[in-house]
């Protein structure tokens, strides 16, 4: 399974009511390409913090299901936000990190987390539901089943090295923060 | 001088109704006012630059989010204040601590101390050092900035003004 592949089953095993935020780099320029919708949230910037702004949301907004796509090279610049979700227990937040071991976007890197188990760092956070899944099949049924367990939920889906030669996301920053806004003001 | 409650009052009575942020020595007070207030959460970040996350999410969600930090902390937070909250245009209130203030600290200190206005200016973050009177006046003013300009502001807050 590749990060196109996976983005795919992520936005097909939704309802479309969901709040996305996804990481910087070839993960939001993908998502852009494969669902756009003003329910995203594009991180274009600011790496390391699309958990961070989804856990922001998810605390705030406990009605709503928040759904952080994230990549490893993103998590591990901020780990620290596993422990204050696991903490905090945003009941209704998924995050789901799409592992390829490297950073992909600026050029395949490794990271470390061809040994560091993600997952065990999330669960002994204290995220309720942890899953780790290499196979769109799995991953279908890991979202699945944390959108209808308590959460907060962490699914660590391993991938494939590889891109899609999808455009940037054509949006303004300040557009994509007013429609996203918008959409949370208005189905309050 | 003002007291830690008529300071955490005066912010609440202007909007704000999220905090998160990472202690300071000289914010301690009004960190753990904050903290033990059950009017409003407190979300004791990891760093710096998650508070800002956090803070964003929160404002996206609708709340008026203040992000608690000492200034040594502004260095981990340049990405996340130019890359996301002022290209998107997010208005968050920074308390800054400012240690080193004056030249006068612990090693540690001295460098940011120096140039935490500078580094503020530099990245177009609108900054005012909080006097020891007229603190609702000054707050009023940053909080119209803010609104005004969509962009994080910050009130930077020597030691002793406070207590």
């Amino acid at each position: 399974m590749k990060r196109y592949e996976a983005i795919e089953v992520i936005t097909k095993a939704l309802n479309g009511d969901e709040l996305l935020v996804s990481a910087n780099g070839m993960l939001s320029r993908e998502l852009f390409s494969i669902r756009e919708s003003p329910n995203n949230f594009y991180m274009l910037g600011s790496m390391g913090l699309a958990s961070s702004i989804g856990f922001g949301l998810a605390y705030n907004l406990p009605g709503r299901r928040v759904i952080v796509i994230d990549g490893d090279g993103n998590i591990l610049m901020n780990l620290g936000s596993l422990a204050t979700i696991g903490h905090f227990g945003p009941s209704n937040l998924i995050h789901i990190v799409l592992d390829n071991e490297m950073h992909a976007s600026t050029g395949g890197q490794p990271t470390v987390s061809n040994t560091v188990n993600l997952e065990g760092v999330a669960s002994a956070a204290g995220f309720l539901v942890v899953k780790k899944v290499s196979s769109s099949k799995d991953l279908h049924t890991a979202i699945e089943e944390a959108l209808n367990s308590k959460g907060p939920s962490f699914i660590l889906a391993k991938i494939e090295r590889g891109e899609k030669d999808v455009p940037r996301v054509s949006y303004e920053p300040i557009h994509i923060k007013s429609r996203f806004k918008e959409v949370i003001e208005q189905t309050k | 001088m003002v007291t830690t409650e008529y300071f955490c009052t005066v912010l609440k009575e202007k909007g704000f109704d999220f905090f998160t942020g990472v202690p300071c020595s000289i914010l301690k007070d009004v960190i753990n006012y904050l903290a033990n207030d059950p009017q409003v959460p407190y979300i004791a970040a990891t760093r710096e630059d998650e508070a800002i996350g956090i803070a964003t999410g929160a404002y996206l969600a609708g709340r008026k989010p203040v992000v608690l930090m000492q200034n040594s902390g502004l260095g981990d937070s340049i990405s996340a204040l130019t890359s996301l909250d002022i290209l998107y245009e997010i208005p968050i209130f920074l308390l800054i601590s400012w240690r080193g203030y004056g030249g006068k600290d612990a090693p540690e200190h001295l460098i940011m101390g120096e140039v935490t206005t500078r580094l503020l200016e530099d990245i177009g973050v609108p900054a005012v050092i909080l006097p020891g009177s007229d603190v609702e006046e000054t707050i009023s003013k940053a909080v119209s900035v803010l609104e005004r300009k969509k962009i994080p502001i910050a009130v930077i807050v020597r030691r002793g003004v406070i207590g």
